[in-house]
């Protein structure tokens, strides 16, 4: 049986956020909710990232960015937006130089909404993303049998 | 020691080094968690770490590095079962460099800038622990007359006895070698930044796999080297390389837990310091008992 969705580790990137969100991220490591006993590890390299939690809203600066550390995580990998403005673009939304939230760039497999997003949520979130990364992990091994 | 026995040992090494020392991790960051007021993880999660990073789709900048780290781990097995099968602790130290050496080419060959500067560190980090672990064999054969490691364990006498001092020194390097804090700075465990994770910073999937099982194999030698200044020709000895070996694993992780990392320059100066008092002063009293 694959254990894959029990070894999820997390890459955290602020796009254009009040900062708001990124403070709720982090409380999710701290031990009111410490989402390390679902084997979360919050690491900074996207080479050992599974789950790209983003935050914010896409600027004209930070695309490609993102979208560079979209391409450099392996696969199989889920995008999580977290927090309206990484959804929508939130309050930045007409902001001229705001394109609009992380899916403007790279595809988002899961929004939590929130301005800001509660822990909870974030949480939620983050436990729905690993379901998809099983899922995800599966279909990539069916299709490397195929070939 | 009869060769029988010699293969039988480094095929236990081989077969049971990442279990003992992935459970150890497991508990690691158990106990970590619960000084931290966390539950933490479940025990067996280095081993889905490491099933994880095998399954991992493979993306690598230079292929040359895949077999750098297979070489990496190649040596330390080497050096484990030079080890456990009883030859000569010199060696064994030798082999454990020139292990350290294919991570370090490993890490340049991808010219990213958070793996040239890990290895910068990786390099004073070596620099820092390599005299003490020459030294240790030193001691040994000072106080044994051997530097063969199936006659310092059934040996008369009790390391720790004579090599108070080398005890001492091995100790504070291990927190080095076990990437731990204060010292976890060419590469960390608890990495929120690609410049802290350092040497291991472009290794993906089944490379960074190789890397922390390579790790394993060579906490297993470090273990051993501190069982070896309490195990004498008394079977019973074995009790207290297993409570020794266990404290030295608590104390890891409290300091872990207690400290901030450092620079490299104070990690340089403590090592050594450390390295020169601790183990020098055993040296002249191990002379002047000998007379
Ligand atoms: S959603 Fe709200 S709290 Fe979060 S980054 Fe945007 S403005 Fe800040």
């Amino acid at each position: 049986m694959s254990t894959i969705h029990k070894s999820p580790w997390l890459l955290h990137y602020d796009g254009s956020s009040c900062n708001g969100c990124d403070i709720e991220v982090l409380a999710c490591t701290t031990p009111v909710y410490d989402v390390e006993r679902f084997g979360v590890i919050n690491t900074g390299n996207p080479m050992h990232a599974d789950i790209f939690l983003i935050t914010g809203g896409i600027n004209s600066q930070n695309a490609s960015v993102v979208k560079q550390i979209y391409d450099q995580m392996p696969e199989p990998k889920v995008v999580i937006a977290v927090g309206t403005c990484a959804c929508t673009g939130g309050i930045f939304k007409e902001c001229y130089n705001i394109l609009g939230g992380a899916d403007t760039v790279i595809p988002v497999d899961i929004y939590v909404p929130g301005c800001a997003a509660r822990p909870e949520s974030i949480i939620d979130g983050v436990v729905k993303g690993i379901g998809l990364f099983k899922e995800k992990a599966a279909a990539l091994e069916a299709k490397q049998k195929a070939q | 020691m009869t060769v029988q026995t010699r293969i039988i040992f480094a095929i236990c090494y081989i077969i049971l080094a990442p279990f003992v020392i992935g459970l150890l991790d497991g508990f690691d960051r158990k106990v970590s968690a619960r000084m931290q007021g966390r539950k933490g993880p479940s025990v067996l999660q280095p081993f889905y770490d490491l099933k994880k990073l095998f399954e991992k789709e493979f993306l690598t900048a230079n292929k040359a590095q895949l077999f750098m780290v297979k070489s990496y781990l190649c040596f330390i097995l080497l050096s484990g079962v030079l080890f456990f099968a009883g030859f000569d602790l010199l060696m064994v130290v030798f082999s454990l460099s020139t292990a350290a050496m294919f991570l370090v080419l490993a890490s340049t060959s991808t010219h990213s800038p958070y793996s040239s500067q890990g290895t910068h560190r990786e390099l004073v980090q070596m620099m820092a622990c390599e005299p003490m672990e020459l030294l240790v064999a030193v001691g040994f054969y000072l106080a044994m007359g051997t530097f063969k490691v199936s006659e310092i364990a059934v040996n008369s006498k009790l390391g720790v006895m004579y090599l108070p001092g080398f005890l001492v020194g091995f100790i504070f390097i291990l927190t080095i070698k076990f990437r731990k804090s204060p010292f976890d700075i060419s590469t960390s465990h608890h990495a929120h930044q690609e410049v802290i994770k350092g040497v291991t910073a472009e290794m993906v999937g089944k490379e960074y796999a190789y890397v922390t099982l390579a790790e394993w194999y060579e906490n297993a030698i470090l273990y051993g080297i501190i069982g070896l200044f309490f195990i004498n020709s008394n079977p019973l000895s074995i009790i207290g390389v297993v409570v020794a070996i266990l404290c030295v694993w608590f104390l890891e992780i409290l300091i872990d837990n207690t400290s901030a990392r450092v620079k490299w320059q104070l990690m340089l100066k403590l090592a050594w310091g450390v390295t020169i008092v601790a183990a020098g002063m055993n040296l002249f009293l191990l002379e002047m008992i000998k007379g």
